[in-house]
């Protein structure tokens, strides 16, 4: 049929079975927002800045699994989505970003709201396209779409030019998408997987790490079988929260610079790191020449340049995590859970010795409680989104996730103001769950617009700010690191955040006790419209256990020990 | 962490497309990865081009760049090249005052001849390994050349 450019992008959506897009218009774009105008194919979210509108995205990706789609006009509107991009790219996102662009006959003059778009996104998308004929236009969103959410996921950038969303062309979306030069390789090696395999049935102390590609891939659930049926204890990176359940008893926690004791002396201690969907990222292995120094490698992933990039992998095997683990399913009875009992013994040992917690020896509330109350209060019935810094570190150390998509976090690019938009995304994709944000006094501030965007379109979610007047995790640092030189981290100075959620027609709590804290979410959660519920939570209080940046796993800063109170 | 920075040759096969050169170039800047030397033309009869890129860096980097290039979507194939023949020109201008019949000896030797005489000056071009060409460069210095253009290698494995 012969239609528009416009008409193509919002067939290509309906195509893809798309019923949620965030966005914003500007001129660039004005012809596709006048056919989403007159659609009702899917439901179009009006954010309050590009940024949030990609971060929406991205969360209601996260949560559904679907891919997330954003449209965006060309110049500041881009740049300003460019940070969400870049996130997303980073934790393996699958998106499909529109964004509008001069016309072509402008294109390279400088032009009003012109900017060379591709250009910019090229280093932070997997692939973007400058669409130069409504021609191609069809073509163009199948293989983005196809290309987003194929091998290993990630944005996919689509720029447009006015004059090309005008141009009526043939459009026919029933194509078969074959990419000569694009095959992500899917299925393991099945003679690579019998080797790892027969290596784990020799292995004494073997040990799962799992990243955030077994969510990606939807393999939590095959993952929990082999683990349960090979008796192996396992540790979970920052984005594989919730592939186990917190109360599982082979999940010893997550690894890393705030992982607990237990799991980084585990990864230090094992014979066979068995690493599936986790790219060994610096945050996690802290000094590289010392990471599980003892130990082969089996590396499980579907990028190959994320194998042997920074860890030599002895037993490489690329494919998706679904298929190779349902191989290694197949062939697990020659591993016998009774051999590694004294391991798990071990590691059972690590963690009595310094167990993740914290102390209540303050007047004012410990933030690890407002995250462990939550959890007592909501647990599995919320999804959980965070910002940036302590709180999320405290989120991933405390909230009892059970199941995989519970949890929404920036972990690659550690994007501040990444929490509220994509708590909105995830409200959107799983209305039935109640979608907190947990987030700083400093986060919030970034995207706070997005109250506008959640009263309007009725996201009611639910922010908690724990408030410790401080950028904490740089004040940490500065603390520890810096000889408390507190540069430019003192954040005294803030708004009224219960009167800044009402004067967007939220709702707002300031708390201090704990009752008052229980009664503020349990208010939110009934009126169930957008809420700020600000904690006044101690100033001082450190992330821990910590590794130093550039330390040895095995060479934590642990929380001091104390007699409880009684 | 210091490792051996061995020369390697990169041959990337690519769909002839647009911004397909700056994808390539990006990542090699974007992941602090070195170029020598970069060559593209257009295969005959087909939709790709054929780039020659010649490169430095460990065993660990020379991987991670293959792997890296062949994520990028328009990219068929990356050859490493082990065995392989390999061929770089240059262009050296002279004055004609200089000494004729040794300069052009000195091409022949080096695969090589004078192409172009003007009022003043000559042009000379020389085709050959690249090394042999960095030993012509040196050999020709006495003769004050005025002006040197290399073109960059091109490969093909035996």
């Amino acid at each position: 049929m012969q239609i528009s450019g416009a008409q193509m992008v919002i067939e290509a959506l309906i195509a893809e079975g798309v019923n949620t897009v965030f966005g914003y218009p500007g001129g660039a774009i004005m012809n596709v927002y006048d056919e989403i105008y007159k659609q009702h194919g899917f439901k179009h979210i009006l954010t309050r800045h590009e940024q949030a509108a990609i971060h929406a995205a991205e969360g209601y990706s996260k949560a559904s699994g679907k891919v997330g789609v954003s449209i965006i006009t060309s110049g500041p509107g881009f740049t300003n989505a460019v940070t969400g991009l870049a996130d997303a790219y980073m934790d393996s996102v699958p998106l499909v970003v529109i964004s509008g662009q001069v016309p072509m006959s402008l294109i390279g003059t400088d032009a009003f709201q012109e900017i060379d778009a591709v250009g910019i996104s090229r280093p932070c998308t997997k692939h973007n396209y400058l669409v130069t004929d409504a021609k191609d236009l069809g073509r163009v969103l199948k293989e983005a779409f196809y290309i987003a959410r194929s091998g290993r996921p990630g944005p996919v950038h689509v720029d447009i030019p006015k004059d090309v969303t005008a141009q009526i062309a043939e459009f026919d979306y029933d194509l078969d998408i074959d990419l000569e030069t694009y095959k992500p390789h899917t299925k393991g090696n099945p003679r690579q997987i019998k080797k790892a395999m027969e290596a784990i049935a020799k292995a004494k102390r073997p040990l799962f790490y799992l990243g955030g590609g077994v969510v990606n891939s939807n393999a939590a659930y095959e993952v929990r079988d082999l683990i349960h049926r090979t008796g192996i204890p396992a540790v979970e990176t920052l984005m594989a929260r919730g592939v186990l359940s917190y109360d599982d008893e082979l999940l010893i926690s997550m690894l890393g610079m705030h992982g607990s004791y237990a799991a980084n002396m585990a990864m230090s201690e094992t014979d066979l790191v068995i690493g599936i969907g986790a790219r060994f990222d610096d945050r996690v292995t802290g000094k590289l020449s010392e990471f599980a120094k003892n130990a082969g490698v089996i590396h499980v992933d579907i990028d190959p340049a994320s194998i042997s990039k920074l860890v030599n992998a002895d037993y490489p095997i690329v494919g998706d995590i679904k298929n190779v683990v349902n191989e290694m399913l197949e062939l697990s009875s020659q591993v016998h859970p009774e051999d590694y009992e004294s391991w798990r013994e071990t590691i059972n040992n690590f963690d009595r010795l310094h167990p993740l917690t914290f102390h209540e020896d303050s007047d004012r509330l410990k933030p690890q409680w407002v995250i462990k109350r939550v959890g007592e209060l909501l647990g599995d019935s919320a999804n959980i989104s965070t910002d940036v810094g302590q709180h999320q570190m405290w989120a991933a150390q405390f909230y009892p996730f059970t199941r995989p998509r519970q949890w929404v976090t920036s972990g690659g690019l550690g994007t501040m103001g990444f929490g509220f938009p994509a708590a909105m995304g995830v409200k959107a994709a799983s209305p039935e769950k109640v979608s907190i944000n947990f987030t700083g006094d400093g986060s919030i501030l970034m995207n706070c617009q997005e109250l506008m965007t959640a009263v309007e379109k009725k996201l009611p979610v639910i922010n908690i700010i724990l408030n410790n007047n401080f950028l904490g995790m740089v004040r940490q640092w500065q603390t520890l690191f810096y000889d408390k030189r507190h540069s430019e981290t003192d954040l005294s100075v803030q708004p009224d955040f219960v009167k800044l959620s009402e004067a967007f027609g939220g709702i707002g709590y300031r708390v201090h006790t704990k009752e008052e804290f229980d009664a503020a979410l349990k208010d939110a959660v009934e009126k169930n419209i957008v809420a700020f519920i600000e904690v006044i939570v101690e100033r001082f209080e450190d992330v821990m256990p910590m590794v130093p940046s550039g330390g040895s796993l095995f060479n934590m800063m642990l929380l001091e020990k104390k007699e409880e109170k009684k | 962490m210091i490792e051996n920075n061995e020369r390697r040759v990169i041959s990337v096969i690519v769909v002839n497309e647009a911004s397909v050169l700056s994808r390539i170039t990006d990542l090699f800047s974007g992941r602090g990865y070195n170029i020598t030397s970069l060559t593209v033309a257009p295969i005959p009869d087909s939709k790709y081009s054929r780039l020659t890129i010649v490169t430095a860096g460990s065993v660990r980097v020379i991987e991670q760049i293959t792997k890296q290039l062949h994520k990028l979507i328009p990219i068929l194939k990356v050859y490493e090249h082990s065995d392989l023949v390999e061929k770089e020109m240059a262009l050296v201008k002279f004055p004609i005052t200089e000494n004729l019949s040794d300069i052009s000896t000195l091409c022949n030797a080096y695969n090589g001849k004078i192409v172009n005489v003007g009022d003043n000056v000559i042009i000379a071009m020389v085709a050959d390994e690249p090394k042999r060409v960095d030993n012509f460069l040196s050999v020709i210095k006495r003769y004050n050349p005025k002006e040197i253009v290399r073109s960059g290698s091109v490969a093909l494995e035996r």
